[in-house]
């Protein structure tokens, strides 16, 4: 299992959490490879479609980064999110999906490392878990 | 000039498509005088084999209802797709999956041992299991293979048109029907009703008020429910914003929630997570352990949000 990477995609917000992955890079902070980011205005704008499609699509983990309670661009995006993302999780666990496999964090545009430290966090415990057997057998 | 020929076969499905066609009343004589029927297992007689001895694309039209969920099902689905010129999905299970398809929460392994082991009303002591092939002294028998997961018809064949509803409506088999006999058909790949959402047409959607928003979610056992308001805004779960239009809200005038048998609309891909979508923004809380509270709520998301739909669905089962 130890040579597992896994695949984990991450929805940024363009306002804070993008921000502060840019923050990181700039200051040349290391951390693991396996995140591919893609970068969303609003983590409101997170169709629960998004990330389900992502854990078809071959996704080990799928994480939602975006900016803290009350500091949203547009006032209540984040709520939003965070309203979709409890029952969601629930929801994929019904289906094999294991909590820790899906994640939602608060980075704001000056946290470098909270940045580092919440992708370092998630790439081991789903490098823990495996990868994400999604077999459909006749 | 010949009548043309129709199928009407069901594969994984409760018989209630084939009492649609009953539910048809008197246009059911006009459908029988324009037609010749060469396959209906629940209404005549006819043999596999006489199906087998058509010419390919002899018949004009099959309608297929049920999910997949044998071997046999899913060979006397490709036999027709070979013998029909149209293939239509009838109903839901057909076309999304259906009841039959939240099997897709559990496997074969997993079916077996309770039904055949673990169910309270049973006694199976020499622990006998239903096999593909059995030797007796007279020969050999055999049974259709059980699947590990359900598969929509569009699955297994290529479907031409889709007939929805948990069963279709009497006046859409009819405008369908027509179109056939008529040749007036739409794109390949339609679904003969409405596209947009159940909301739209909903009698109840005026009482709606400006921001629906729920603290606490309600089933429909727990309260009594006002015949006039928007479920949704009593706290019920209802499908209806994630839902096709055109079954005629049959469940809503008997002051049930849509459950969402007729899919979603073409824009959606997937029925369960846009309906997810929608919950979530009506629930009115801001603070994660109250967000927590009102989603937990909800005993079992997956299986209501996926009532019809899991086999059509992006994951279309759970991965065990």
């Amino acid at each position: 299992m130890s040579d597992f990477e896994p695949r984990i995609v991450g929805f940024l917000c363009n306002w804070c959490s993008y921000a502060g992955a840019d923050a990181a890079g700039s200051a040349r902070k290391t951390y693991p490879p396996n995140v591919r980011v893609i970068r969303v205005m609003c983590t409101g704008r997170i169709d629960p479609q998004f990330v389900i499609k992502a854990f078809q699509a071959g996704a080990d983990g799928v994480m939602i980064l975006g900016c803290h309670p009350g500091d949203c661009h547009y006032k209540e995006g984040n709520y939003k999110a965070l309203r979709r993302f409890h029952l969601l999780r629930k929801m994929l666990t019904q289906f094999g999906i294991e909590e820790e496999r899906f994640r939602l964090d608060w980075v704001s545009a000056s946290e470098a490392d909270k940045f580092v430290e919440t992708i370092s966090d998630m790439v081991q415990k789903v490098k823990a878990l495996g990868p994400l057997k999604r077999e459909i057998a006749a | 000039m010949a009548k043309p020929k129709v199928a009407f076969y069901w594969c994984a499905s409760c018989g209630g498509c084939e009492e649609a066609v009953v539910d048809l009343a008197e246009n059911i004589l006009k459908v029988v005088e324009a037609v010749e029927f060469v396959l209906w297992p629940v209404a005549m007689d006819f043999k596999i084999k006489d199906v087998e001895a058509l010419q390919d694309g002899e018949i004009a039209v099959s309608f297929i209802n049920g999910s997949i969920r044998t071997g046999e099902q899913e060979h006397i689905a490709k036999l027709l797709r070979k013998k029909s010129g149209l293939v239509v999905a009838f109903g839901a299970c057909a076309h999304i999956g259906g009841t039959p398809g939240l099997a897709n929460f559990s496997n074969r392994e997993i079916i077996f041992d309770y039904v055949y082991q673990k169910s309270p009303s049973l006694d199976n002591p020499g622990k006998i299991f239903p096999q593909e092939k059995t030797t007796v002294k007279e020969g050999e028998l055999t049974l259709p293979k059980f699947y590990n997961t359900v598969f929509t018809l569009d699955q297994v064949i290529d479907v031409d048109y889709y007939l929805p509803g948990c069963a279709p409506p009497p006046d859409l088999i009819m405008n369908a029907v027509e179109a056939i006999l008529t040749g007036n058909l739409p794109p390949k790949g339609t679904v003969l009703a409405p596209d947009k959402s159940l909301c739209d047409t909903c009698k109840r959607k005026i009482t709606k008020p400006e921001k629906a928003v729920i603290k606490h979610i309600k089933r429909v056992h727990e309260v009594l429910i006002d015949p006039e308001k928007c479920f949704l805004d009593q706290g019920i779960i209802c499908l209806g914003p994630a839902t096709r239009d055109g079954c005629g809200e049959r469940c809503i005038n008997a002051n049930m929630p849509c459950r969402g048998c007729f899919g979603s609309t073409s824009r959606v891909e997937d029925q369960g997570a846009k309906f997810l979508s929608a919950l979530s923004s009506i629930i009115d809380a801001d603070s994660e352990e109250e967000i927590k509270k009102i989603t937990d709520s909800i005993a079992d998301p997956a299986g209501i949000f996926y009532y019809y739909s899991l086999p059509a669905s992006m994951l279309r089962r759970k991965f065990i």
